[in-house]
């Protein structure tokens, strides 16, 4: 299981890729595609703005740190920027409107977790020209407040990762609806004379197919794929920064596939190449392929039980690795709104090291509670068992990974044959272990209630 | 008109903080000290070197950089407020330059003529990088000496290191071409430091020197390994190992600003002077100088001995 694809962090409504290159925002009648970029930023600006976002985090690769990473906190940063090497194309007059307070939090966050992180709130303090184009296309009116943190150049992925467990640290504590939006080119070689932009295209063909495949992952949602090949991107198409974004993003949103992804525009600038990606969590999403192991050092970002800070520790997924950590911290506890609430003071479900342990389970439907088919053992049962799917796959798991059922019934005379019917229908070709018992009741009046052991 | 000359040429490192410890008005943050060794070294460089009268002061500074080729300042005057993006809590400086306009068009225009891709900056608003605001500063806190302000190509970064010295090889030749159709006395400003591996942590007094030293050891060989070169006039065999520098030290150099000095001497074979060297959060900084009259006074020398 990892500890991202838990539902705590339901104020994260979208992830967006985009690039921060001046050409956009300032010259779009010079090039096709620069000019469907702007209109792909637009695009995604305006659904922004309808989906009730209340908080944008911007992560931009052109804001170079060098000593740990720095927090834009003044409220109302104001300059025009003209850009160090595209200043023919013009200049950026803006005021943009930051939120200061959850810089603050989130420079705070990552200073308890011993990282260096020092707040910004200088007059004339120059904003990097990915995070101004990025801020002036989504959020023209500044309707939604703005959090900018800075791209430590020398951070490997640890330290980017910790800095990205950081900010789902703040978000959930701020408890605001969070768009995160990362400002990165993909390929990043750039044309190095002057070129008709007309004929503006991606630098080589090794470069746009490596572009193609990212994007084309990005595309069905497959974000860790993507995080796990960036050193190989960054290596092979010189890719902006190492293309070490995508391991902030993932530590943000989550470390998984389970998103649904779509690529609004790819275009070339000056060579570069420019991708504008939505992707949202989609916890029900069905994946095919497990995530494959992890290959990285555990992060920095220690795991503290209690604060509700929390590291995807990937060697405590090993049974045999750091398992009393992993029994003490608070990763391990699963619970979903897509599942009945629990009647007591307990979760839906734990895991430890590789094995997942639910609590009784049974037929209530999910928010409402009602009781399906009041004493019909066949439709409580395939209610039962949907709702234990639910949790499974919510803590990265599925029944065809259950391997001890223990069940519940509370007629075993009338209900033991049709329940058995239903049962093996699910359970047929997987062959958990079984018990059965017959209990004089539940706590709530239902006829069957499932206990169940699963593999992660 | 005469036939202009450099005069001078420095290595000038550009850590703000060497600002910052001098606590000059034009710089907001305050400090109670520090890098006392760079910045004494840097007086007694532009008592030696301001006494030439120079009527102008070239700088390569690493902090423009630029993707299409190598820009200069085009305009005659730039002011404002330059607040580093990198150590915004030491440097928040109000620059007011003058900008040798005509200078720079003819280094671009001979360097256009060698097949180099140049521009001039003509934006009012643009904010002159803390590199160029500190090399000159340090230089000459005066400000009363206009300035040619050439950006750093990113070439090297793209390509190689080989490919981007050749380039600012041949900048510097254009850049001394254009010094003597010019008839100005020129002092060249190369705004590098050496090893360049530091600290990724800031101590909360940031002009505690306790804390200050070299990141590591073989960062510091190779730092006196380059200065050897320098101070014994060997600086052909300097500008061929500077490559390796870049890769072993992560050297600054890199950005090309040393080697377009070089060759702007024309790779003097007399010794630099060693006015100061000290780390920075870890790197290497050194002030170094040539002064061109030194190898005439030797050749006199030599003529006067046979």
């Amino acid at each position: 299981m990892n500890p991202q694809s838990t539902i705590h962090n339901s104020q994260l409504i979208k992830a967006y890729l985009v690039p921060g290159q001046p050409h956009i925002l300032l010259a779009p009648d010079q090039n096709e595609g620069w000019a469907k970029l702007k209109y792909a930023y637009e695009a995604i600006g305006r659904e922004i703005a309808q989906s009730g976002a209340e908080l944008m985090l911007v992560y931009s690769t052109q804001w170079f740190s060098v000593i740990g990473h720095l927090f834009q906190v003044d409220p109302k940063p104001k300059w025009t920027l003209v850009d160090q090497n595209w200043y023919e194309l013009g200049e950026i007059p803006y005021e943009f409107r930051v939120d200061p307070e959850f810089g603050k939090l989130y420079a705070g966050l990552c200073k308890e977790h011993g990282m260096q992180a020092a707040t910004v709130a200088y007059h004339g303090f120059p904003i990097d020209t990915g995070t101004v184009v990025a801020l002036k296309l989504l959020n023209p009116d500044n309707a939604i407040p703005a959090s900018i943190v800075s791209c430590n150049i020398y951070a490997e992925r640890e330290e980017t990762r910790a800095l990205g467990f950081a900010a789902r640290a703040a978000i959930e504590a701020y408890g605001k609806k969070t768009v995160v939006v990362l400002v990165t080119n993909l390929s990043n070689r750039y044309e190095v004379a002057d070129i008709d932009p007309a004929h503006d295209r991606i630098s080589s063909q090794k470069d746009d197919e490596w572009n193609r495949k990212i994007l084309e992952m990005l595309g069905e949602g497959r974000l860790e794929d993507v995080a796990q090949v960036a050193r190989d991107f960054g290596r092979e198409a010189n890719a902006d920064m190492g293309f070490k974004a995508i391991w902030w993003l993932g530590a943000v949103m989550g470390e998984h596939n389970k998103y649904d992804g779509k690529v609004w525009e790819y275009q070339p600038v000056w060579g570069t190449g420019c991708g504008i990606v939505e992707l949202t969590p989609n916890e029900r999403k069905q994946i095919d392929w497990e995530k494959e192991f992890d290959e990285g050092p555990v992060p920095t970002f220690a795991a503290t039980s209690g604060t509700g800070l929390e590291t995807h520790n990937v060697l405590a997924e090993s049974p045999d690795v750091h398992r009393e950590s992993e029994m003490s911290s608070q990763s391990d506890v699963i619970r979903t709104e897509r599942a009945p609430k629990p009647v007591g003071p307990y979760p839906h479900a734990r895991r430890v090291g590789n094995f997942l342990f639910l609590s009784g389970i049974g037929p209530r439907k999910p928010v409402t509670g009602e009781i399906p088919g009041p004493n019909d053992i066949e439709v409580q049962t395939r209610a039962c068992i949907e709702n234990i799917r639910a949790v499974l796959e919510d803590a990265g798991s599925s029944l065809e990974k259950v391997l001890d059922v223990t069940v519940y019934l509370t007629d075993m005379k009338r209900d033991f044959d049709r329940f058995n019917k239903v049962y093996a229908e699910y359970f047929g070709k997987i062959q958990p272990t079984r018990t059965t018992v017959g209990v004089d009741s539940l706590p709530t009046p239902i006829s069957v209630e499932l206990k169940v052991i699963a593999s992660v | 008109m005469n036939k202009g000359e450099i005069v001078g040429g420095l290595l000038a490192p550009h850590p703000p903080h060497i600002v910052y410890g001098e606590n000059h008005w034009r710089n907001e943050p305050k400090s109670e000290c520090g890098w006392e060794v760079l910045r004494w070294g840097y007086e007694r460089a532009r008592k030696h070197f301001l006494a030439k009268k120079p009527d102008v002061l070239l700088v390569h500074s690493p902090h423009w950089q630029t993707v299409i080729g190598h820009h200069f300042l085009g305009l005659p005057e730039f002011h404002g407020l330059s607040v580093d993006p990198i150590f915004p809590n030491l440097f928040r400086f109000q620059y007011d330059l003058k900008v040798d306009v005509e200078l720079a068009e003819l280094i671009a225009e001979e360097g256009r003529n060698d097949g180099l891709n140049t521009k001039m900056m003509c934006n009012p608003n643009f904010r002159v990088d803390y590199g160029t605001i500190v090399s000159c500063h340090m230089m000459n806190p005066e400000w009363d000496i206009p300035i040619v302000g050439i950006s750093s190509n990113n070439s090297p970064y793209y390509f190689s290191n080989e490919m981007g010295q050749a380039q600012m090889v041949k900048l510097g030749q254009a850049t001394r071409r254009a010094i003597e159709k010019s008839g100005r006395r020129a002092i060249l400003l190369a705004s590098n430091t050496l090893s360049h591996r530091h600290f990724t942590t800031e101590p909360d007094i940031p002009e505690d020197m306790s804390r200050e030293h070299v990141y590591e050891h073989s960062g510091y060989l190779w730092d006196m390994q380059v200065l050897d070169l320098m101070r014994s006039g060997r600086t052909k065999e300097l500008i061929a190992i500077l490559p390796e520098f870049m890769d072993h030290a992560v050297s600054e150099v890199k950005a090309g600003s040393l080697a377009w000095m070089l060759s702007a001497l024309n790779f003097p074979d007399y010794a630099g002077e060693v006015y100061g060297y000290w780390t920075v959060i870890g790197t290497g900084n050194a002030v170094v100088g040539w002064d061109p009259q030194l190898r005439e006074k030797a050749v006199s020398q030599v003529v006067t001995a046979n």
